[in-house]
C-alpha cells in the first residue's frame, strides 16, 4: 500500500503545483522574544524535499535545526514565537494555519520521530494503546479492535519480535532500540508524507544504531515517503541523506547533494565539521582538527558571516569582508544545486591543499 | 586585569566579570596554527612497562528479591573476569556496546566500587584489596574524567574550589597556595585564571569537561579513567577535548583507559583497544590488529555497523553484518560463549564451552571458537583440540586439555599463528 492520497487525509488546500516538491521551506524566520532580547533561531532558511528523498541537517545545539523542523509540525506556541517565511506542504500553507487544521496534519501527513524514545512514550500508557490512539485519531472510522490489529501490524513491521505479546507492554518493559522502534511505528502508523527524524540514534549503540538505519530506509523504499533526518554525525549523513543542509547559528550555510557537500565541502565551517570527526578507516596519521571556540550566541549573533569568530580561514579573505558582510548563499565553484555561504573565492582549492592532507592523508594523495 | 590581586577584606564581594558566554576570542589562529595544536593518532610503545595490571577482575551486583526479606535471587555479572594492562603514559581503549561492563571498570578501577575478585595491580600494591582507608594515599594516583560535564560539578562550588577540592583532601598544599595550583591548572585545561571565581553554570559545556579535566589533573595521576569524555559534547567541541587530553598525555606522561562507545575517537587516541561484551573481554590487541584484521565476529559487526564518511566518496554501500536483537540480560547469561546468541557464525560447540581468550598475533587476542578474518572463519572449531572436546564441544576421550589457558594480562612470547598454522614466535 502506498502513501497515495488516503481517503483520510485533509484535502490540500487547492492550487497545489503539480511541479512543487512535497516540502517547499522559503525564507523561514523563527525568533523568540526572552527577557534577554530576541532569540533568532531561524533566519531566512530555505529547502525543499521531494516524495521518496531524504534531506539531512546537521548542525551543532543551537544551530536551529530542530527549531525550523518543528515548526514544520506547527509545533511553536504562537504566542511565544515570531515566524516569518512559507512552509507549505503540498502546496497548503502551514504557516498561521489554525490549530484545528494543524491537528489533522500532524501524525498523519507529517510525522516526527524524536531523540529520546523513553521520554516520547508515555510511561503509564502501553505501546500498543499510544499507537492505537495515534491511528484512532486520524481513521475516526476504525474500531478499536481494527486500530490493536494495525498496531501489532506495524510492530511487526519494524522488527519487534512476537508483536501480538509486546503490544501490551509498557515503554521502561522494551530495550532501547525496540523503543526507538515503537516510535518509528507509531510516526508511520498513517502512512505520512512526510517523517522528520530528530537525532533518532543518537542515544544507541552503533549495533543498534545501524538496525533502525536500515529500518528507515527499507520503510522508506516501501512508504515512499520523504525523509528530514537531523544530526550531527555525518556518518549518518553519508548513509541516509540525498541532499545535506549545513546549519550555523539558524542559518544554512551549506546546502547541496549529499556526495558533493561530504566530498567537495566549500564552506570552513563543514571543513571544520568534518575535519573534527575521525574515521575508522581513516589513515591513523589523520588528525583532528577541532572548531575554536564555541557555538555563538543566538540573542547577538555575530556582524557579518556568523561562523568568522571561529574560522581559521579568515586570513585568506582580503579586506574585514567576513566581519563586515553577510555572505550571501551562492552556488560555489562547482555550480548547479551546490550553495554555500561564504567570502573565500577559491574553497574547493584551499579543500584540497590544505584541509584535506592533515585530515585524510590517504584520499589527498589519490587525488 | 591582573589575577594575582589579593583577596580583598573579607571577600564578600566577588567582582564578577561580564562573562564570555560563547563569544569566543576574536583572534582565531589561521588554520596552520590550527593544525600545529593538533596530534595524529597516540602511537604504541612496546616497551612501555605497566602501570596497570588487571588480572581477572569481577564485579558481580546482587539481585534482590523483593518483598521483607530481601533475599538475593542472582547476581548481575557485570564484569565477570577481565585481564588487561595499561602501559606507562600510554592508553587503552575500551569499546563496547552498553551494558558490557566497561563503565563498571572503570569505577573498579577508581576504586568507586570494590570487586568482587580479581586483582588490580598498581605500581606494587593490590587496589583490590585495600580498605578504603588504606586506599586514600593511593587515590591521588588514579583519577577520572567523567561523561557528563552538566551533572559531575558541583552547581553549587566555584570553579576554583571544585578544583581545588583535591588538594586540600590530600593537604598537599597549604591552604594559600592552592589557589595559585589551580589557575595554573585551569591554564593548562585552556581556561583562564580569571574563571577561578565563577560558577559551572556560567561554563559551555565543552568549558565544563575542562574543568572535569583540571580536577582530574589536580594531584598528578598517573592514570586517568576517562569515561566517555567526549560523548555529551558537540562534534566541534569533541575534538578540542580530544586534542587537549593527548597534549596533557604528552606533557604529563599519564596513562589513560579510556572508555567509549565511538569506535572512531577510540581508534585516534589509543594504540591499543579491548572490546567488551556482556562482562568479557572478547579480543583485545593494537590497533592494527583490531581495526584492520579484527578475528571476532563481535568485533567484526562493531566496526562495520559505523557509519562511514567515506561512503559518499565511493558512492557504494558497505555491506553490514546485521546483528539481530539486543545484549541479553547479563543477570543469566547464555551459556558457552556469551555472544553466540547473536553470533552469526555460532555452532554447537558455542553453546557447551567458554572460548578462552587465546593469542593469535603479537599483539592480539580473542576468545572465540572459530577466529578468522571477516569470511575467512574456520569451519572446524580452532579451540576443540585445547579444551579435549571433539568439534561438538562433546568431551572427547583422546585429546588431552590444554592447561595453560587462564587469561593473562600481558602479552605472551608465543602465540598461535593462525595463518601459518603454527607457533608464532616474537
Amino acid at each position: 500500500m502506498t502513501a497515495a492520497e488516503p481517503m483520510t487525509t485533509p484535502a490540500p488546500t487547492g492550487g497545489s503545483v503539480e511541479d512543487e516538491p512535497l516540502l517547499v521551506i522559503e525564507d523561514l524566520t523563527v525568533r523568540f522574544p526572552t527577557e534577554d532580547g530576541v532569540v533568532s533561531a531561524v533566519t531566512d532558511l530555505s529547502y525543499s524535499v521531494d516524495l521518496g528523498k531524504t534531506l539531512g541537517i546537521v548542525g551543532e545545539s543551537g544551530s536551529g535545526k530542530s527549531v525550523s523542523s518543528m515548526a514544520v509540525l506547527g509545533l511553536h506556541d504562537a504566542r511565544t514565537a515570531r515566524i516569518s517565511g512559507s512552509i507549505r506542504l503540498r502546496g497548503a500553507e502551514i504557516v498561521g494555519m489554525s490549530e484545528a487544521k494543524l491537528r489533522k496534519l500532524r501524525g498523519n501527513e507529517v510525522a516526527m520521530i524524536f531523540q529520546d524514545a523513553l521520554a516520547a512514550l508515555h510511561p503509564f500508557y502501553r505501546v500498543g494503546n499510544q499507537l492505537a490512539e495515534a491511528y484512532q485519531e486520524h481513521h475516526p472510522d476504525a474500531s478499536k479492535r481494527d486500530a490493536r490489529r494495525k498496531a501489532i501490524e506495524m510492530l511487526d513491521r519494524v522488527g519487534i519480535p512476537r508483536p501480538d505479546r509486546r503490544v501490551d507492554d509498557f515503554p521502561h518493559q522494551f530495550s532501547g532500540g525496540m523503543r526507538q522502534r515503537a516510535m518509528i511505528a507509531m510516526g508511520l502508523i498513517n502512512d505520512p508524507s512526510l517523517l522528520i527524524a530528530d537525532e533518532p540514534t543518537t542515544a544507541l549503540d552503533v549495533t543498534v544504531q545501524a538496525q533502525i538505519l536500515d529500518l528507515l530506509q527499507d520503510l522508506q523504499r516501501e512508504f515512499n515517503s520523504a525523509v528530514i533526518i537531523i544530526t550531527h554525525d555525518l556518518g549518518v549523513i553519508a548513509e541516509m541523506a540525498d541532499d545535506v543542509l549545513v546549519m550555523y547559528s539558524g542559518r544554512a550555510v551549506e546546502y547541496g547533494p549529499c556526495k558533493d557537500i561530504l566530498v567537495h565541502p566549500e564552506m570552513p565551517y563543514t571543513w571544520g565539521l568534518l575535519s573534527s570527526v575521525p574515521d575508522v578507516t581513516s589513515d591513523p596519521d589523520a588528525r583532528m582538527i577541532p572548531i575554536p571556540g564555541n557555538p555563538p550566541s543566538l540573542l547577538a549573533p555575530p556582524t557579518g558571516c556568523p561562523f568568522h569568530p571561529r574560522c581559521a580561514h579568515r586570513d585568506k579573505v582580503p579586506g574585514d569582508l567576513c566581519r563586515t558582510a553577510l555572505p550571501e548563499l551562492l552556488p560555489g565553484g562547482r555550480g548547479g544545486h551546490h550553495v554555500k555561504r561564504c567570502h573565500l573565492t577559491n574553497p574547493d582549492a584551499i579543500y584540497e591543499a590544505e584541509v584535506l592532507p592533515e585530515i585524510a592523508p590517504d584520499l589527498a594523495e589519490e587525488r | 586585569m591582573s589575577h594575582k590581586t589579593p583577596e580583598q577584606g573579607t571577600g564578600e564581594i566577588a567582582e564578577y566579570e561580564v562573562p564570555e558566554t560563547s563569544v569566543p576570542e576574536n583572534d582565531v589562529a589561521t588554520f596552520s596554527e590550527l593544525v600545529g595544536h593538533t596530534h595524529a593518532a597516540a602511537k604504541l610503545d612496546p616497551t612501555a612497562e605497566p602501570v596497570l595490571t588487571v588480572e581477572n577482575l569481577r564485579m558481580y551486583f546482587p539481585v534482590r528479591s523483593t518483598g521483607l526479606v530481601r533475599r538475593k535471587i542472582g547476581d548481575v555479572q557485570a564484569v565477570d573476569g577481565i585481564s588487561f594492562q595499561v602501559p606507562t603514559g600510554g592508553s587503552l581503549g575500551l569499546v563496547g556496546e552498553s551494558g558490557c561492563g566497561k563503565s563498571t571498570t572503570g569505577r573498579l578501577i577508581t576504586r568507586l566500587y570494590k570487586p568482587t575478585g580479581g586483582s588490580m595491580e598498581f605500581a606494587g600494591v593490590d587496589l583490590a584489596k585495600l580498605s578504603n582507608r588504606e586506599l586514600k594515599p593511593h587515590r591521588r594516583n588514579v583519577q577520572m574524567i567523567f561523561q557528563d560535564p552538566y551533572t559531575s560539578l558541583n552547581p553549587r562550588q566555584t570553579v576554583g574550589g571544585i578544583v581545588g577540592a583535591p588538594l586540600a583532601v590530600h593537604n598537599i598544599l597549604p591552604k594559600n597556595q592552592i589557589k595559585a595550583r589551580v589557575q595554573e591548572l585551569l591554564e593548562v585545561v585552556g581556561l583562564s585564571p580569571e574563571h577561578y571565581n565563577r560558577y559551572p553554570n556560567e561554563f559551555s559545556g565543552g568549558q565544563r569537561q575542562r574543568i572535569g579535566i583540571a580536577r582530574a589533573l589536580t594531584l598528578n595521576p598517573k592514570l586517568l579513567v576517562a569515561d566517555e569524555p567526549v560523548s555529551a559534547l558537540d562534534v566541534s567541541i569533541q575534538a578540542q577535548v580530544i586534542n587537549l587530553l593527548q597534549d596533557i598525555q604528552q606533557e604529563f606522561g599519564v596513562a589513560f583507559l579510556f572508555i567509549a562507545h565511538d569506535l572512531a575517537v577510540v581508534r585516534h587516541f589509543c594504540p591499543e583497544v579491548a572490546v567488551m561484551y556482556l562482562g568479557k573481554i572478547v579480543e583485545i590487541g593494537d590497533r592494527e590488529s583490531i581495526y584492520s584484521h579484527a578475528h571476532h565476529p563481535y568485533t567484526q559487526a562493531l566496526l562495520s555497523a559505523v557509519p562511514d564518511i567515506k561512503q559518499a566518496v565511493t558512492g557504494e554501500r558497505r555491506e553490514r553484518i546485521r546483528l539481530t536483537g539486543d545484549v541479553p540480560s547479563p543477570i543469566d547469561p547464555p551459556s558457552g560463549c556469551r555472544f553466540r546468541t547473536r553470533c552469526p557464525i555460532a555452532q554447537e560447540i558455542c553453546a557447551r564451552h567458554e572460548p578462552p581468550l587465546l593469542q593469535i598475533g603479537k599483539r592480539h587476542k580473542v576468545a572465540c571458537h572459530f577466529p578468522g578474518r571477516l569470511g575467512e572463519h574456520p569451519r572446524e572449531p580452532f579451540t576443540a583440540r585445547l579444551l579435549g572436546v571433539d568439534r561438538e564441544g562433546q568431551p572427547d576421550p583422546g585429546s588431552s586439555p590444554a592447561t595453560d589457558l587462564v587469561e593473562q594480562p600481558g602479552y605472551a612470547e608465543t602465540w598461535f599463528d593462525l595463518d601459518a598454522k603454527t607457533i608464532g614466535r616474537a
